[in-house]
């Protein structure tokens, strides 16, 4: 199955940036159905940890108010080009998703 | 009193101790990773929303923390923001929107590799300020810049 995660990792100068887009929802919960009018129930990406050669880097913690197939960048120091960065996100229903990729 | 009466009791003491200690959590094996922050994503103020994920709602507005986003978004559904924060030592981030019903858009939590650094998109429900904070030190820096919204992005 192909993976919600794009993402690529670049290192300059000792610091590496990572940007990543998510194919989600991220629905707040406070959207109505047009055509039943009922509220569509929240389902929205909680958590996302990047990771550089199985260290964790960053966690971050979502709330519903961060849009629809979200993006992040976040940098770190240290990485070497084809050392392995990992990104996964998982959310509010428990599904997740995880990729890997080199730094270029 | 025996020696080897004394060194008895000593030693019972002791490991009446070290089971204190264990079950305080002050010898547990790993460090516990934080859960996700519940009360500061319902939190209906910016103040309170600090305090919860930072743990105080006493910023100090900073130059070295600089918020990136559009003067004026035109759809307050995908607003890009970036936060930087030169500062040495930031091991948390978060990002609100003071007019949102639920201000805490985003917290960030940083190793000592990661700089202070985050670029994302959140959603605005009308034209607000966004608030950025760092924390680093223990300390909390602060900034916010206006963004103007032309369609507002909760829904409804």
């Amino acid at each position: 199955m192909a993976s919600t995660i794009k993402m690529r990792a670049t290192e300059r100068n000792g610091v590496v940036v990572v940007k990543a887009l998510m194919a989600h929802p991220m629905e707040t919960g406070q959207r109505k159905d047009k055509k039943t009018g009922k509220k569509i129930p929240a389902h929205y990406i909680t958590e996302v940890v990047g990771e550089h050669e199985g260290k964790r880097v960053m966690t971050a913690y979502w709330g519903p108010a961060i849009s629809k197939n979200p993006y992040i960048s976040f940098k770190f120091k240290g990485g070497k080009k084809g050392e392995k960065v990992r990104l996964s996100w998982k959310d509010n229903k428990g599904q997740s998703d995880s990729l890997e990729v080199a730094i270029r | 009193m025996t020696v080897a009466r004394r060194t008895f009791l000593k030693g019972t003491l002791a490991v009446g101790a070290v089971g204190v200690a264990v079950g305080a959590g002050l010898l547990a094996p790993r460090r516990v990773l934080a859960a996700w922050p519940k009360s500061a994503f319902e939190a209906k103020s910016v103040q309170d929303a600090l305090k919860a994920v930072v743990g105080t709602d006493l910023t100090e507005a900073s130059g070295k923390v600089k918020v990136k986003a559009p003067d004026i978004a035109e759809n307050g559904a995908v607003v890009p923001v970036t936060v930087t924060a030169s500062i040495d030592g930031v091991d948390a981030m978060a990002i609100f929107v003071e007019k949102n019903p639920q201000p805490l858009t985003s917290s960030y939590e940083l190793s000592p590799a990661a700089l202070g650094f985050v670029s994302t998109r959140i959603k605005m429900g009308k034209t607000s300020d966004v608030i950025a904070v760092a924390k680093a030190g223990g300390k909390v820096y602060s900034a916010r810049k206006e963004v103007k919204v032309t369609i507002g992005g909760c829904g409804g």
